[in-house]
């Protein structure tokens, strides 16, 4: 049991992680101009020389391949809830680390969201 | 249109692409992994898998879907919250219980449906929130 605990630790840490690294980075390279072609190959190639992303892409390569070894070690219905537990962390690190307002309202809405989506999982679609 | 609704507008649509590309994506793969069938946990199984996999088409249409969903994902937290995006997101399980039962013709149980609608409100709360709280206004890039 310590292993999975630590696993599902070691999961969110990685895909909030991953995420928040990326959301940092693309955001210190600035929206695209427009959306025409060369306007976004432009973009995908400034983001692709931001250090934060090559930050963001091994965590997140991490996290995947952990939540696959999670789904071997553990029920499904310890793991789903755990990684719904992504919305709530990641919210924390962007109001800490991004220094993003998030107001009692998008706090409301991250907790709905991450309920449905735990209740969405574990009942499948029968 | 003022730089808010703007602001709110473009992410919307991105989020809504974000769905649709991760849902093809999914479906897609899901697609070319059922015609490759069960994959064998051994060095001939892995190679046959992977020569499979690098041959089929559904699954480099899955993969181009799953390269677009991280174009538009990078691309609305360039200009919105991350946590004004993330749970945005997850409006794409919503959108897959439509399809469930629309294209599957499905039966959804009521309690998947009282998650869909938790889902569905908590996106609506989120979507409530000014997208942008880090940068006051156009012009300003940067954390």
């Amino acid at each position: 049991m310590t292993r999975v605990i630590l696993m599902l630790i070691f999961f969110v840490l990685c895909n909030t992680g991953g995420e928040l690294a990326m959301s940092y980075g693309v955001k210190q390279v600035g929206e695209p101009e427009s959306f025409r072609p060369m306007a976004l190959l432009r973009f995908i190639w400034a983001a692709a020389r931001n250090s934060w992303l090559w930050v963001a892409l091994p965590l997140l390569a991490a996290s995947f391949y952990s939540l696959l070894i999670l789904f071997s070690w553990a029920p499904v219905s310890v793991v789903i809830p755990a990684s719904a537990s992504n919305y709530i962390v990641g919210t924390f690190g962007a109001k800490y680390l991004l220094k993003e307002d998030v107001s009692f309202k998008r706090w409301l809405g991250v907790i709905l969201v991450c309920v449905g989506v735990t209740v969405v999982l574990l009942t499948g679609r029968s | 249109m003022s730089h808010e609704h703007r602001l709110r507008f473009k992410t919307l649509v991105m989020v809504l692409l974000m769905v649709v590309c991760a849902n093809t994506g999914d479906l897609m793969l899901a697609r070319g992994m059922k015609q490759i069938g069960n994959v064998e946990i051994s060095v001939p199984g892995l190679r046959h898998a992977l020569l499979s996999t690098i041959q089929s088409g559904s699954i480099w249409i899955g993969i181009l879907f799953l390269i677009g969903f991280t174009l538009c994902y990078m691309t609305a937290v360039s200009w919105a919250d991350y946590s004004f995006v993330m749970p945005a997101g997850a409006f794409g399980y919503a959108v897959q219980t439509m399809l469930a039962i629309v294209v599957l013709h499905e039966v959804v149980s009521p309690k998947r449906w009282i998650g869909v609608a938790m889902i569905c409100v908590g996106v609506l709360l989120v979507g409530q929130t000014k997208p942008n709280t880090t940068n006051p206004g156009p012009g300003v890039t940067g954390l």
